[in-house]
């Protein structure tokens, strides 16, 4: 879509395109540190990369030490990182911790090792087995200066090897994030690898205590920050279901003009044009409306939130489609371990799940609609 | 910038002024449109008034050059007011065939007679105008189309059927694509033709739908004399002329829900979704695409602003709106509930013949259904 790009986003796009193709490859990453079995799940000289690139820090303030950007700019770096299935800190740490961050007195504390590439930090929000942020139910107590947090939580990606963790409990004044160090005694992590080979963890919280500069934002004041950095890392996941899905289907049409079958290229059999074409028009559409969302979150549009909801549920449906084509298409191969579609239709299935899946968005959209 | 601001605030404060009350609701149906013409039947003094006041200035067809009864603006100054239209929720004040379709054909390939001629009447609402395209045997495939136009020296004779033509009963003149040579291959050979509807010779039978409505036609030509000066583009080199036009024509169609309908139609049947959540969860679907379509067509108007033609992104986006307004027909079927509560579900599923009052959930149900969904 290079009509919605000024010719700063496009050199963006370029050198993150660039990094993601090269360094970033799935050789390079993703089969690199799955095949090596490494903890993490992901590179960290890649992830310092990004620091000396200055992509940690497109959503932080120029004031901050930042590029002072937007959405629309992490969205691009995200498309680029779907395509590539590149096992990157950046949807979390660089577009929804630094949403987090945003204004607090934290930033001083964790900004400088986020935007080096060197710090790594997760959002500890999910509890069940599905994303309902609605519903928390790890408490948050008052303790001498601080907090005692208590709760358990799961699907915390980068949470094994991450510097610090946001986690979201309840306290009597409401909601409320608290940032908590890595170590911090009380803090049981398990990390467990996920379908895509990422690494995410379950955190069982046993009276963590926490002084009260760990409040993120105002005690009780949560739910705002909660919908900040939901709203950055739903679009943020959308743009990277799009970049996924778009390889998917780069990939399952390359193949379509290569095997041939009854003596023919597959690709000229029309009821595989039809599929191809109709993939191709839904993704078009999911692109446009994860930019919309992240042009309404630049402006501080009213209704971003609809926006973005639509844009996850719309490219979780689209990506999930473009994988499932995508397998299909190849026929056996498309099974194998050997040939990367099947690796994308893995990740696309992690990423669904994050931060609210189809269902959970369509659902979204009906209440914001009023019904 | 500082001029478009400017400009901004003086077309604010002229369609505050001059935009009446009833031209600011939402327009119901396709017959609750202004469509002009020499036999226009205007539903109230202020439809008239609106879109003479709108063609006084142009506005009715912004980008056209002035010369040609357009309003000049640029680009920039064309988004701006079709924005302010959109805050007060300003109809459109010409539905018309002439301005979405003839009108480009005949600006890149039009004499400067013809446009002369043609253009400041379709601007002005006064000549309506339906598109000879599909016939019984060229649909899809419209580079078969069979109706013969022979060069008599001092006029053309046109023989021939068309089909599925919209609103020929109702039209004024017609753009037609005929044979000019029957031995050349078929996308050669063919002209592109204009010529008044009340020529002796043109007849017109509507098509029943099952909606109940005609929007479509057959249309006859049996020796329709044409005048010589009527071809457009030349003789013989029609098809690049039909080519350029069906661009316009899928802009218009899946652009049809520009500035107006974001609605959910989960809101419209909020009573009915909340009895049945198998049927909410469909209808929350729909509405995810729903409103990510509109995001596609903001990318459709920057690549018209940049000022290139039309292209697959129309045909895709037209594809597209096609399904959408598909949906709510397969989503309807085998949910009796929904059509015994409130009515019609949508009017394509009708049986009883023309249309009674009938609550419409989508405006874009009943449009895809008598366009995208139907050749032409």
């Amino acid at each position: 879509m290079p009509l919605y790009l000024n010719d700063d986003q496009n050199m963006l796009r370029d050198t993150a395109r660039e990094l993601m193709g090269a360094e970033g490859s799935i050789a390079n990453q993703l089969r690199k540190y799955r095949d090596m079995e490494c903890k993490d799940g992901f590179g960290h000289a890649l992830w310092k990369q990004f620091g000396e690139l200055g992509l940690t820090g497109i959503l932080v303030d120029e004031a901050d030490g930042g590029l002072g950007l937007g959405h629309v700019e992490a969205g691009i770096v995200l498309e680029e990182i779907g395509r590539n299935l590149t096992p990157s800190p950046f949807l979390v740490t660089a577009v929804a911790v630094v949403e987090a961050l945003r204004g607090t007195k934290l930033r001083e504390r964790w900004l400088p090792g986020i935007l080096a590439g060197e710090t790594v930090a997760a959002l500890a929000i999910d509890e069940g087995a599905k994303h309902r942020p609605e519903i928390i139910e790890a408490r948050a107590e008052r303790s001498g200066n601080g907090f005692r947090l208590s709760g358990k939580k799961q699907f915390v990606v980068q949470g094994a090897s991450a510097d610090v963790i946001l986690v979201a409990a309840r306290s009597d004044e409401g909601i409320t994030l608290f940032a908590v160090e890595k170590g911090a005694h009380g803090l049981d992590v398990e990390g467990v690898r996920l379908a895509d080979s990422s690494i995410g963890a379950r955190m069982t919280f046993d009276g963590v205590e926490v002084d009260s500069d760990a409040v993120v934002g105002e005690v009780g004041g949560g739910e705002a920050v909660l919908k900040r950095v939901l709203n950055a890392g739903r679009a943020g996941a959308s743009s990277e279901l799009v970049g996924l899905g778009s390889q998917a289907m780069a990939m399952t049409v390359d193949y379509l003009k290569q095997r041939k079958q009854f003596g023919k290229l597959i690709g000229e059999f029309q009821a595989l044009q039809h599929r191809a074409a109709h993939l191709y028009s839904e993704l078009e559409i999911a692109r446009s409306a994860a930019i919309k969302a992240q042009q309404l979150l630049d402006e501080g549009a009213e209704d971003a939130e609809l926006m973005v909801s639509v844009a996850k549920a719309k490219a979780g449906r689209t990506s999930a489609l473009a994988v499932q084509e995508g397998v299909q298409m190849h026929g056996g191969i498309g099974m194998t371990d050997e040939y990367d579609i099947g690796l994308y239709m893995k990740r696309d299935r992690v990423l669904n799940e994050l931060f609210g899946d189809a269902n959970y968005h369509a659902d979204k959209v009906a209440r914001m609609k009023g019904y | 910038m500082a001029d478009l601001d400017s400009f901004r605030a003086d077309t604010r404060a002229w369609l505050e002024a001059n935009c009446p009350a009833e031209m600011r609701e939402p327009v119901r149906d396709e017959s609750d449109a202004c469509w002009g013409g020499r036999n226009a039947k205007f539903k109230s003094d202020a439809q008239k008034a609106w879109m003479d006041r709108m063609a006084a200035r142009g506005w009715t067809v912004p980008d056209w050059p002035t010369e040609y009864g357009g309003g000049g603006l640029s680009p920039a100054e064309t988004k701006t007011l079709r924005q302010e239209m959109a805050r007060i929720g300003a109809r459109n004040p010409l539905h018309s065939f002439g301005i979405s379709m003839l009108g480009p054909a005949l600006l890149k390939y039009g004499t400067e007679e013809q446009k002369k001629r043609f253009l400041p009447e379709i601007a002005r609402g006064e000549i309506r105008w339906c598109q000879g395209y599909s016939e019984p045997n060229a649909g899809s495939d419209l580079a078969s189309l069979q109706t013969k136009c022979e060069d008599k020296g001092d006029h053309w004779l046109v023989n021939g059927q068309k089909v599925w033509t919209s609103y020929a009963d109702k039209a004024d003149w017609i753009f037609c694509l005929v044979r000019t040579d029957f031995s050349a291959p078929k996308h050669k050979g063919i002209s592109f033709i204009l010529f008044d509807m009340a020529s002796p010779g043109v007849s017109t039978k509507p098509i029943l739908l099952i909606s109940g409505n005609s929007p479509f036609c057959e249309t006859f030509f049996d020796d329709v004399q044409v005048p010589k000066d009527q071809v457009v583009g030349e003789v013989d080199k029609g098809w690049d002329v039909a080519k350029y036009l069906l661009g316009h024509e899928r802009e218009m169609i899946s652009g049809m829900g520009l500035g107006g309908n974001s609605g959910s139609l989960g809101e419209a049947f909020a009573d009915v979704v909340a009895q049945d959540p198998l049927l909410r969860a469909d209808i929350a679907r729909f509405d995810v695409d729903a409103l990510a379509c509109p995001a596609f067509d903001d990318e459709i108007c920057r690549h018209r602003a940049q000022q290139a033609p039309p292209r697959a992104g129309h045909g895709r986006r037209r594809l597209e709106r096609a399904r959408m307004g598909q949906r709510p027909l397969e989503e309807g079927q085998g949910r009796p509930r929904m059509a015994a509560h409130q009515g019609q579900f949508d009017r394509g599923r009708d049986q009883r013949g023309p249309a009674r009052n009938r609550r419409q959930a989508h405006s874009r149900t009943p449009r895809s259904l008598t366009h995208a969904a139907l050749p032409q």
